[in-house]
């Protein structure tokens, strides 16, 4: 079906699924019970996960399939957004617009970064990626074009954002004063109250899952195609490659610029949910982000990163909220003291702690299943496969000591 | 008709003279060996060949055309196919995978954008790699990872690899470097195979006496970075230089 394999098309089956199911999926827990603080179907937060869901499938096309580690992909986010923003202020509020200029503003960004740090491969790649990365963050947050051209252009360190005075060519007075879709609005969320369980069901998430959906589509594409080959055989052997008669350069450059897009698509969809840009989206940390991302879920696996995104969202923005009174809650029913010790325990690991949490789970999964989350998957996969051989040897062998009874 | 022509080649390392006033002449569907003592320069040479190193002196001419100051890729593209002393395969990949790059790479040239496409619809290049992989009976073999294959397998892929662009001129170095004796019979067998069944030169770098005087039949012998003599099998073993060179190597191998 469309042109890819059964197991792929299976794989885009699940992913649209959870996408889709997204807002009663992650609400598994009625409103007001203990466990309600693990929901996470907000619509900010899914939003979230299916933009950097969106952001790690472009990451892990080059990371993924090439082996270049790029240190640097959150300027790609950063001057998505920017772009966006841009289009926000001069044309008006439809994303159309501003998504477009987006993805093209950050493949030039990417054709020209990635051209030049491409000279080297290994370390030396990251560390240019980073520095680029870098410069770029530190140009946006001085807004150092800006003095030079005379308007602000990233408008430092408040960020930029839309103000009355902009001009908004196609604005007017009908049409709404936020991120909008012909009319209709990003926020527009409707709630489905059923029993003790509340469902949030947002435009701007769906529009963004869709997207996602459709890029995880063509990501699938890329990798079963002969280029995707290509980039496969690169990261295991240049040297083979180049004695093919086949130039690296060019494929290298082809995903770094295709990566660099999906990054400057995610910065864009982030700007139409929220129409704010901030340098600090192109900081390294944030490009730090999305290899973890990438490395957790499974690098060079299809499904990995969108599971590596949900997973650290999840985690920055729920064990995030778990606070002492809510420890205090869970430990109320041991003794006193007790129940100070474990919560004097648990501290560390949970709220503001819990990056604490996540590089211990990283660590873990690294060392244990350095395939990623899929790798984890897998093996749980095998086990249950092995065990039902089991049964079925046990059946079978039941089986035959019934013949001679039978006879 | 000489398919290759290198002229007063050198190479100078630092304080070593890796090659000084080479010659040599590898006329076309021959095949011809380039024997040596250890650090002869016979690596150094196949590498001024395939772009890997530029000569400091000299000219090498592939079918009348420099290839000196072109990469290794364009070098390749003008029908120089190179096999690795370790086999050089994508251990990453499947087997079939592996087959398939150099397909590719035959049809597209060096860089083709076909990220939509998907492989299982080029029928042309699937089969061409499953006839490969049959000729080299490797088709059992089809979707292991190339990397876990024993040496001989990931030997006869290479050459498998290199052949699929139907190269004109096949370097070989040390193809049989670290094999059994029985691999390294089968390497024999199927270098003549490939012999004779194309219009191709084949041109190997060898310690292996025996490997040497079954397929070659011009042998170049290098000694401290220039040719000491080149002449056929039969001349090169008797030849009173040669066994200085090599201080009896070589009759023990005859």
């Amino acid at each position: 079906m469309l042109g890819i394999g059964k197991r792929d098309t299976t794989l885009l089956i699940v992913v649209t699924a959870l996408a889709l199911l997204a807002p009663f999926l992650l609400n598994p827990f009625p409103e007001g019970s203990a466990m309600a603080q693990f929901n996470a179907g907000y619509p900010d937060l899914m939003q979230r996960f299916v933009i950097f869901g969106i952001f790690a499938i472009g990451f892990n096309i080059l990371f993924g399939l090439t082996g270049y580690l790029s240190f640097g992909h959150a300027a790609f986010l950063g001057i998505g957004s920017y772009a966006a923003v841009w289009m926000f202020k001069l044309l008006g509020y439809n994303i159309l617009p501003g998504m477009v200029l987006s993805v093209i503003v950050s493949a030039l960004f990417a054709l020209l970064i990635g051209y030049i740090s491409l000279r080297r491969s290994g370390i030396y790649f990251s560390i240019l990626t980073l520095a680029f990365a870098q410069m770029l963050f530190a140009i946006a947050y001085s807004d150092l074009i800006g003095r030079f051209v005379g308007t602000s252009i990233t408008n430092g360190e408040t960020g930029l954002q839309v103000y009355n005075s902009d001009p908004q060519y196609f604005h007017s007075v009908d049409k709404p004063n936020i991120p909008h879709l012909f009319g209709q609005e990003m926020q527009s969320t409707y709630t489905l109250d059923a029993g003790a369980w509340s469902f949030d069901f947002n435009f701007g998430y769906y529009f963004c899952a869709l997207i996602l959906i459709a890029m995880f589509y063509l990501a699938i594409r890329i990798f079963r195609s002969p280029f995707g080959l290509m980039l496969r055989a690169v990261k295991s052997n240049q040297q083979r490659m180049n004695y093919t008669g086949l130039n690296t350069k060019p494929y290298t450059l082809a995903a770094f610029v295709i990566s660099g897009m999906y990054a400057g698509l995610a910065g864009g969809l982030m700007a139409s949910m929220d129409p704010l840009a901030g340098a600090e989206r192109m900081q390294w940390t944030a490009s730090g982000e999305v290899v973890l991302m990438t490395i957790l879920g499974g690098a060079g696996t299809l499904i990995g990163p969108v599971l590596g995104a949900g997973f650290i969202k999840y985690f920055e923005n729920i064990f995030a909220k778990i606070n002492d009174n809510v420890l205090h809650g869970w430990f109320a029913f041991l003794p006193d003291g007790l129940e100070d010790m474990m919560v004097t325990l648990v501290h560390p690991f949970v709220g503001k702690g819990w990056h604490l949490t996540l590089g211990l789970m990283f660590m873990l999964v690294v060392i244990f299943l350095p395939g990623g989350l899929v790798e984890g998957g897998q093996r749980i996969g095998k086990v249950f496969r092995r065990r039902d051989e089991k049964a079925g040897s046990v059946e079978s062998d039941a089986a035959e000591q019934r013949k001679p009874a039978a006879e | 008709m000489a398919i290759l022509e290198v002229k007063n080649v050198g190479k100078r390392f630092g304080g070593l003279q890796a090659l000084s006033d080479v010659n040599l002449s590898v006329a076309e569907n021959s095949v011809h060996a380039i024997i040596g003592p250890n650090g002869a320069g016979k690596s150094t040479l196949l590498n001024c060949l395939v772009g890997k190193l530029i000569p400091d002196t000299g000219s090498v001419m592939f079918d009348g055309q420099s290839v000196l100051g072109r990469k290794p890729y364009e070098i390749n593209q003008m029908g120089i196919s190179r096999v690795f002393q370790t086999p050089e395969i994508f251990g990453d990949l499947t087997v079939m995978e592996n087959m398939m790059i150099p397909c590719f790479a035959k049809r597209d040239g060096s860089f083709r954008m076909h990220a939509i496409e998907s492989v299982g619809n080029e029928s042309e290049i699937t089969g061409r790699a499953e006839h490969m992989l049959e000729d080299m009976h490797l088709i059992d073999k089809r979707e292991m990872h190339a990397a876990a294959m024993s040496r001989g397998d990931k030997r006869r892929l290479e050459i498998a690899m290199c052949l699929a662009q139907d190269p004109r001129l096949l370097l070989l170095d040390e193809p049989t470097a670290g094999m059994a004796r029985a691999d390294t019979n089968n390497t024999i067998d199927l270098l003549k195979r490939i012999k004779e069944e194309r219009d191709i030169t084949i041109a190997i770098i060898e310690h292996d006496m025996h490997v040497v005087f079954s397929l070659a039949e011009r042998i170049t012998v290098l000694a401290q970075g220039t040719p000491l003599v080149e002449d056929t099998p039969d001349k090169i073993k008797g030849h009173p230089k040669v066994r200085e060179a090599y201080l009896g190597e070589t009759q023990q191998a005859a």
